[in-house]
């Protein structure tokens, strides 16, 4: 009986009877972060680090039974024990190490290598198996260093200031857009935010996490009440009433199929920012390999292409399906 | 080449008009003379010849890269683009120097003079020089495809800008076969003489799409004649030498042998615009026999026994030497038939016929016969109205027939690339054998990006099968396809082959069971075929 198995629910512990990311109803689920597509509603109980607890609740409703444990502890589950590490990838995400009669598994969820500033750092878990995100596993993508970003944006964002025209800047409610308003240098002018983003700014500042100063966008809130501003909004709120307020807007959009131009081309902003909270190539390399794991399986994003590299370099890979989105192209988180 | 490539970036990322022409025209006042003939030629379709074969840069970019031939191709196929491919995979630049844009492809050119080891040592020392977006702009001109987002029509209007010079005359300026090694800005632009070159061809005008004519007015005002099916070309007769230009800008004139003969009998002087049809016994022959002389440079003596061509004439553009475009369409009309009276009838060349009407409803009924003539629908065009230059509106409209359609079941889906990798835009559509699904056709086009987003997410979940990048889905959803024409294909399993498929509307109306049948599609073969 391997550790973990892959199952028409999600990933399964048998040991343990309980399921890591599931997308159906299962009485226990151990959730690695609280995106929608790892995070689903209606579960019997969750299990997540104390820092993902809050936007999960948030999301999920004060209803959802939400266990917390800190990263690094270790609890027992039936015959499995449990432990949950950084992944990098939003405020509280984790990858979930399971061990059982001294073999150990660890489910990654979504994960990046590189410290943005805003999520606890990744950490490599030592592991004979690893199941690993491919959401950008192909040599094409290879993310801009924070510091050239930061440049960029704020070039793109005091020239826009400078022409009078507002910057609007798309991105995820949960982590992108937070780590971008750590990134930009608040000096420049006002930082205004969707409803959807000052929601998770609220959890996530009661928590404790250090963000800028931000305006709600509200019905009384426009280009003419806040010069200069730059306004985070998710990707698909911005052609919703309150773009209204703010003509001749410049717009970005900052993901990490920005890289390719024919999606810059498609999505048709003015602008595209390399960023992602995905590992880019060198990222999933690296991560595979700090894990010393075997056996790899690739859940989601360019599997057949990333597994495929892994066996050439001697490990064990092998796809398998699960309901993870990664970071969909056309903006659902 | 970091000014080009600043400029290319902001051309390439905005979506806005008013901001490529700005950053077009700020570029051709202010840069180097020379890089701003070659901008004007890449941009314009003009490129360096290439002096390295795809394969070589794929094996070579793949080896800087280390990265296994497999995987590279992967990651081509989902970028769409060789040159793009390339810029991503490589390692960034171990030493940056900048040169101009003409630099570099003086460069190429010199490159093409050496030998393989010393092509392959310049293009690595060159990646290894360039920044990304400097190295993806240095591949396009390796590969030759500078295909961006700037249109004749908006490079013209950037010129305008910053020439002070009228658009239609800069647009006639850039017709035609020159190249930046073979003129000079002065020479080009500066110059007052757009017909100095003797092969030079008029900016063709196109007409604009037209659903219900009735609202153009008087009956009397207006020409009508088919809207012939096969090659829109202009001919061109100055100084004894002829000519015959695509409207791409295809030089094509050893395409069509025949129509030297064309020199024979017009006056020195003439320059006629018309359509190429394959042309027996007074009758136009369907695009399907035309289609077999497309894209060869010369012609075997048997395709020119089957499928002989001549110039359908719709307008004469100059006439004994001179420009006579702004003359009303009807006094151009005068001059096209007495110059075409003068031809014998062996000579490959007739008058596009009027199509007779005094009300749009007798119009109408000549509409729906265009099938039978083997034409394209019909064109209408004002009798007072000059000969523009692009896609105007107002003078000249295009009445197409209504399009061919059968409902067809999606069977399988493939991801696109480019703009669109990572949506499932490719589809394999099949009707019914019996109770059999039978594929015949693909379409690529016609749905908006949100529906091909939900058909992607819908695809993803309902997937039975994958072959290498194609999947292979539950039948399910039908579509109703929209064709021009359609042929016997041996090639094919349903023995049928279309011309322009694409996805006229997603019936979600529609149930599996009501999809057309392999026998409705032979119908519409005997028919139409």
């Amino acid at each position: 009986m391997p550790v973990l198995g892959f199952t028409d629910r999600g990933i399964y512990c048998a040991a343990g009877d309980f399921y890591i990311d599931p997308w159906l109803p299962v009485p226990r689920a151990l959730i690695t972060h609280g995106h929608a597509d790892h995070a689903y509603p209606d579960m019997g109980s969750y299990l997540a680090t104390t820092a993902a607890a809050p936007v999960m609740q948030h999301r999920l409703g004060a209803d959802a039974r939400i266990d917390t444990m800190n990263y690094g502890e270790t609890r027992q589950i039936g015959d499995a024990t449990v432990s949950f590490y950084p992944a990098g990838h939003v405020p509280g995400s984790a990858q979930i190490r399971v061990c059982v009669n001294g073999e150990i598994w660890v489910a990654s969820g979504d994960y990046k290598t590189v410290d943005d500033g805003l999520s606890e750092p990744f950490e490599p878990v030592t592991c004979h198996a690893f199941i690993t995100e491919s959401t950008f596993g192909l040599p094409v993508f290879r993310w801009t260093a924070q510091d050239v970003l930061a440049q960029e944006l704020n070039t793109w964002w005091a020239a826009n200031v400078a022409a009078g025209r507002p910057s609007v800047l798309g991105a995820y409610a949960l982590g992108k857009a937070q780590r971008l308003m750590r990134t930009v240098n608040p000096d420049i002018g006002p930082i205004l935010t969707v409803t959807a983003i000052e929601n998770t700014n609220q959890v996530l500042r009661t928590q404790g996490i250090t963000l800028p100063d931000t305006v709600r966008i509200t019905e009384d809130v426009s280009a003419k009440t806040h010069p200069g501003a730059l306004i985070i909004a998710t990707p698909g709120s911005t052609s919703q009433h309150w773009a209204r307020r703010f003509p001749q807007a410049s717009s970005a959009f900052a993901s990490g199929w920005m890289a390719m131009r024919g999606v810059r081309r498609r999505r048709g902003a003015d602008r595209g920012f390399i960023v992602s909270d995905h590992a880019d190539w060198d990222g999933l390399n690296m991560a595979v390999k700090a894990t010393g794991a075997e056996r790899v399986f690739v859940t989601h994003g360019y599997t057949a292409q990333f597994a495929r590299h892994l066996c050439d370099q001697g490990y064990d890979a092998q796809v398998v399906a699960t309901n993870y989105a990664g970071d969909d192209v056309e903006g659902a988180e | 080449m970091k000014q080009f490539a600043a400029l290319f970036a902001r051309v390439d990322e905005s979506t806005k008009t008013t901001v490529k022409v700005a950053a077009l025209a700020a570029y051709l006042s202010h840069a180097p003379v020379d890089d701003r003939l070659w901008a004007i030629g890449l941009f314009t379709g003009r490129r360096p010849k290439r002096a390295i074969t795809t394969t070589k840069l794929r094996v070579w970019a793949a080896e800087v890269a280390g990265l296994q031939d497999w995987l590279f191709d992967e990651s081509y196929h989902v970028v769409g683009d060789l040159a793009e491919t390339i810029s991503l995979v490589l390692p960034p630049p171990a030493d940056v120097v900048e040169h101009s844009l003409t630099h570099w492809i003086l460069w190429l050119k010199h490159l093409g003079t050496l030998d393989e080891d010393a092509r392959k040592a310049g293009i690595l020392a060159a990646w290894d020089s360039l920044e990304p977006d400097q190295r993806f702009l240095f591949n396009k001109l390796l590969t030759g495809g500078f295909r961006v987002g700037v249109s004749a029509k908006l490079m013209t209007r950037a010129l305008a800008k910053s020439t002070g010079q009228d658009e239609a005359t800069l647009t006639h300026k850039l017709m035609g076969k020159w190249t930046p090694d073979t003129t000079t800005w002065a020479a080009l632009i500066e110059a007052n003489d757009p017909t100095a070159d003797l092969s030079r061809p008029y900016p063709f005008y196109l007409a604009h799409g037209v659903d219900d004519p009735t609202d153009l007015g008087a009956p009397a005002d207006w020409h009508a004649e088919r809207k012939w099916d096969g090659i829109r070309g202009q001919y061109i007769l100055r100084s004894g030498t002829h000519h015959l230009w695509s409207r791409g800008e295809d030089l094509m004139t050893d395409r069509f042998p025949e129509l030297s003969a064309l020199a024979d009998y017009l006056p020195d002087g003439t320059v006629i615009d018309g359509e190429i049809l394959a042309f027996t016994d007074e009758t136009p022959l369907s695009f399907n026999a035309l289609q077999k002389r497309i894209g060869r440079k010369t012609v075997p003596k048997k395709i020119l026994a089957e499928a002989p061509v001549i110039l359908m004439a719709y307008d004469v553009l100059e006439h004994q030497g001179h420009d006579i475009r702004q003359q009303p369409f009807d006094a151009r009309r005068t001059i096209l038939r007495d110059l075409l009276g003068r031809v014998p009838t062996t000579a490959p060349i007739r008058l596009s016929p009027e199509v007779p009407f005094g009300d749009w409803d007798t119009l109408r009924t000549a509409r729906a016969q265009s099938r039978a003539h083997n034409a394209e629908g019909l064109m209408i065009k004002r009798r007072a109205s000059p000969y523009l230059a692009g896609r105007k509106r107002g003078d000249w409209w295009k009445w197409k027939v209504d399009p061919l359609t059968v409902d067809a079941v999606l069977i399988y889906a493939q991801a696109g690339h480019g703009r669109r990798a990572n949506l499932f835009t490719d589809y394999t559509f099949a009707v019914w054998d019996g109770d059999v699904l039978t594929p015949f056709t693909k379409a690529y086009s016609g749905l908006t990006d949100a529906e091909f987003g939900q058909v992607t997410a819908w695809v993803r979940k309902n997937t039975t099968q994958k072959f290498g990048p194609v999947r292979q889905v539950t039948p399910h959803h039908v579509f109703e396809i929209a064709f021009e024409g359609i042929q016997a294909s041996p090639r094919h399993k349903s023995g049928v082959a279309l011309r322009f498929p694409r996805m006229l509307r997603w019936r979600k109306d529609k149930p599996l069971s009501e999809a057309n049948t392999l026998a409705d599609l032979r119908d519409l073969l005997d028919m139409y075929g």
